[in-house]
């Protein structure tokens, strides 16, 4: 869907992006991580066409994008900035209203849209007619990605989008993010520096440093299989979440014991490694259910069992 | 303090006419003025934004235009666009200008650079960042400048009727000429109203909200062409030939009124100042013009004086008049001064004058070459036997006398001298000779009268036909009044003339002003 190839920016003698190329099939989730500096936001701005590169390509859909009038290529991009860029003369409505009034939309079809994504993001229409600053953080974050979003493009191109929250504001809304259907039929780059947001919300991740690509792959890869020791040491701080969090139930399946499962509720396999230490924890159970989906078999596991499922199965990744 | 203003009250009635139309007329200056400033100064204070590089230049001579005293830029525009209201206008946009591009400009680069990211990312072309974001965010301060330079332009607005521009500046530059209190604050007042007056409408206008103001936005051309149009409307009567006159001689009995009353003149008139006059007449932008009869300028310019067939200006013999005490403290000085009695006739004055003003001679050096050619002259004595001031107004002939009196004073005695020239007009310069701010300073008797002591219309009359009765009044009743003394007068008679260009009055064969008259009553 995004081809990006030999892309390059300099700017005087900064090398800001130095020939970079990856590629973002549809649907996907694509992370650029790095830490601040590293030349994240510049690429994501020559994707639609912010900044003009010094050198490369770029395909979406197939067609060059410096074939296209920039403003048409960006109404159909979805783009959240870092700190929101609302407009703070326009209320909420006018600013989600932004890109239908550029396409010239009719009035009802606005409306009906706005409402609608007010609804999805969980916002009040009381917000409605309410200016940006007299909105929370949160809100005004989810104002920019619905204004992003009004449109329904294809891509949508996220600049730290979470990064001005508070902790506990920024996981409400990862959850809410994973759960918004419309995001799961669009194609999306999003930026970051947190690792953990990286490893959440990613299909697959481009860790970046000074200005090139250290590694592309899925967080698995980047956590099992690191290309070298920037990619480990810049993983090493959390990395026992991290692989917490990525590995899922069937990877550990072939360690359960087969024993027949005891009552009580259970857990599908797809879900993290994670949601299981986390049911031992707020569930206070002896032990817990995993079922497979496609075998319909269901397996039971005690907090001792699991971690040793866990272990077995870092052992042979390092086999491996 | 009542009675006070009892009378303004009353001048503003008796006036209310005259009234009216200049607060019109300065309505109309300041908005034509401040429509152009904002259409030029907007478009430049964006372009400035786009391009920084021109942000430097432009501001600074946006900059340098605001610091040309008013007057002076006043002049300038003389020769290019000649008197009325074109370079009254021209002159005022460009003390507008500044604050309107330099607000528009920080307004404009002040916007948040994320929002303006955002603009262009959603897709907006430049024009749309500019007409949705940039310039609603911007407004605010766009408009603080625009409030500045409607105030400014209220103010400089009162310096167009120097050059016939009209405006309330008539009053408050006549009020001056004729030592009249009223008549400056007639003008004064409204002036000031006007100012706080339009810098809160444009703050409420500031205030209404977004949507309220568009409908504002648009209303407002048709709103600044209406207050325009109060200047702009071609004034209604015209006649043959066309005067210019000082405030001051509009205002005077022995003036326009008397031309109006005795001669029964009727002639199109705008008020315009005695320093741009006589090249307005030069250059057949003016017919007539009311003039001093010894300005150097008629030699200069070519111009004729018209005889003032039914005596209606009084005579206006110069000489010093000086404060009693002064006489007293300085026991030489009178004889001194009177050095000078019956020195200088009219077309001697004429020829001096002419140096200082066409020759451009210093009035130090036409002063000298003077004395020295009359045997008056001595080396100063550099004595420090007290300092003698000298006041002047504001026009040549005062500096040049002056500079005669002050080497005469230097020469002749051991006192030291300061000149405090250019006090401005009659007013000015003689509440500095009550107020013991100056010693003596050069009269004329028929400012005496009339500016100065006012008697009745009746005592007046009695006394103008005669250069003797007139000096010999103002020098009693300064006395007993002011304590001031008028010495021996200089010789010359600085009368108030109607003056034409000598071609043009030889080809109409106009000599006094009772031809003037026939010739504009010739249908
Ligand atoms: N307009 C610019 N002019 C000069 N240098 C820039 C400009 N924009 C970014 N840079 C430099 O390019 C590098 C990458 O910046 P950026 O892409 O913003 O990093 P990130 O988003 O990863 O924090 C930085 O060193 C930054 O200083
Ligand atoms: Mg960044």
């Amino acid at each position: 869907m995004i081809k990006v190839e030999k892309l390059s920016k300099h700017f005087g003698k900064i090398k800001a992006v130095n020939g970079i190329s990856f590629e973002v099939k549809e649907h996907e989730n694509l992370i650029l991580l790095g830490t601040s500096g590293c030349g994240k936001t510049t690429t994501l701005k020559m994707i639609n066409r912010l900044i003009e590169p010094s050198g490369g390509d770029i395909f979406i859909g197939g067609k060059n994008i410096f074939e296209q009038q920039p403003e048409v290529l960006r109404r159909g991009i979805g783009y959240v900035l870092q700190n929101n860029g609302l407009f703070p003369h326009y209320t909420v409505a006018q600013n989600i209203a932004v890109v239908p009034q550029l396409l010239k939309w009719d009035k009802k079809r606005t409306e009906k849209r706005v409402s609608e994504l007010l609804e999805k993001l969980h916002l009040s229409t009381d917000y409605l007619n309410a200016y940006p600053n007299e909105l929370s953080g949160g809100q005004q974050q989810r104002i920019g990605l619905a204004r992003a979003l009004v449109a329904d493009p294809p891509v949508l191109l996220m600049d730290e989008p979470f990064g001005a929250l508070d902790n506990v504001t920024r996981s409400k809304i990862h959850a809410e993010f994973k759960a918004l259907d419309e995001l799961k039929r669009k194609t999306i780059i999003m930026v970051t520096h947190d690792v953990q947001e990286a490893f959440e919300l990613g299909d697959r991740i481009c860790l970046m440093d000074k200005g090139k690509i250290v590694q592309e792959g899925t967080p698995t890869e980047l956590l099992f299989n690191p290309e070298n020791r920037f990619v480990k040491s810049f993983l090493q701080e959390q990395r026992l979440q991290l692989e917490f969090k990525t590995i899922r139930m069937y990877d550990i399946w072939k360690w359960l014991p087969t024993q027949p499962p005891k009552g009580g509720a259970g857990l599908a396999a797809d879900t993290s490694f994670w949601s299981g230490l986390e049911y031992f924890k707020f569930e206070a159970a002896e032990t817990i259910n995993i079922s497979h989906k496609e075998s319909h078999e269901i397996r039971s596991a005690s907090f001792e069992q699991l971690m040793s499922a866990f272990y077995q199965y870092k052992k042979q990744l390092a086999h491996e | 303090m009542n009675e006070q203003q009892q009378t303004l009250w009353d001048f503003m009635q008796q006036q209310s006419d005259k009234l009216a139309t200049q607060t019109l007329q300065h309505i109309g200056l300041t908005f034509v003025s401040l429509f152009i400033a904002v259409l030029i100064g907007l478009p430049l204070g964006i372009l400035i934004s786009r391009r920084q590089k021109l942000s430097g230049p432009v501001l600074g001579v946006a900059g340098i235009l605001q610091t040309i005293p008013s007057i002076a830029l006043l002049g300038f525009m003389i020769p290019v666009l000649g008197i009325g209201a074109k370079p009254a206008i021209a002159a005022l946009l460009l003390y507008a200008l500044l604050p309107i591009i330099r607000n528009t400009y920080t307004g404009i680069t002040g916007v948040d650079a994320a929002v303006k990211e955002a603009a262009v990312a959603m897709g907006m072309s430049k024009w749309q960042v500019l007409f949705k974001v940039e310039l609603p965010l911007a407004m605010p301060v766009i408009f603080a400048g625009i409030r500045t330079a409607t105030v400014i332009t209220v103010g400089v607005a009162t310096l167009a009727s120097y050059i016939a521009a009209g405006g309330l500046g008539e009053f408050i530059f006549g009020g001056i000429s004729l030592n009249n209190t009223n008549m400056i604050l007639a003008g004064a007042i409204p002036a000031a109203l006007l100012a706080i007056l339009f810098d809160f409408l444009l703050s409420r206008l500031q205030k209404l909200n977004l949507k309220k103001v568009k409908t504002a936005a648009t209303a407002m051309p048709f709103v600044l062409i209406l207050l325009s149009s109060f200047y702009l409307l071609p004034s209604a009567y015209g006649s043959k030939l066309k005067a210019g006159f000082t405030p001051e001689f509009m205002g005077r009995q022995d003036g326009n009124l008397g031309l109006q009353s005795k001669y029964g003149l009727n002639i199109r008139t705008v008020v315009i100042s005695d320093a741009v006059m006589y090249k307005a007449a030069y250059e057949k932008q003016l017919d007539v013009i009311s003039g001093y009869s010894t300005d150097g300028r008629l030699k200069a310019y070519d111009l004729v004086v018209l005889d003032d067939d039914k005596k209606i200006f009084p005579p206006y013999y110069a000489a010093p008049i000086v404060r009693e005490n002064s006489l007293k403290k300085f026991a030489l000085l009178e004889k001194i001064l009177n050095l000078l009695a019956e020195k200088i006739n009219d077309s001697t004055m004429t020829a001096l004058n002419y140096k200082t003003d066409y020759l451009h001679q210093s009035p130090e050096r036409v002063a000298k070459d003077f004395l020295v050619a009359n045997k008056l002259w001595k080396p100063a004595r550099n004595g420090n036997n007290g300092i003698v001031r000298i006041g002047s107004k504001i026009f040549g002939e005062q500096y040049i006398l002056a500079s005669i009196y002050s080497m005469l004073i230097k020469g002749y005695s051991d006192y030291d001298v300061v000149t405090k020239t250019g006090l401005g007009g009659t007013k000015i310069c003689f509440d500095a000779l009550t107020n013991d701010q100056i010693d003596f300073y050069p009269e004329y008797t028929g400012t005496g009268l009339l500016a100065i002591l006012q008697p009745s219309p009746k005592t007046i009359d009695s006394l103008t036909h005669s250069k003797e009765a007139t000096y010999n009044y103002v020098q009693k009743e300064f006395e007993k009044k002011y304590n001031i003394k008028w010495l021996k007068p200089v010789g010359f008679n600085n009368a108030y003339a109607l003056m034409m260009r000598k071609k043009q009055a030889k080809d109409l064969n106009i000599k006094t002003i009772s031809n003037l008259k026939r010739y504009l009553e010739i249908k």
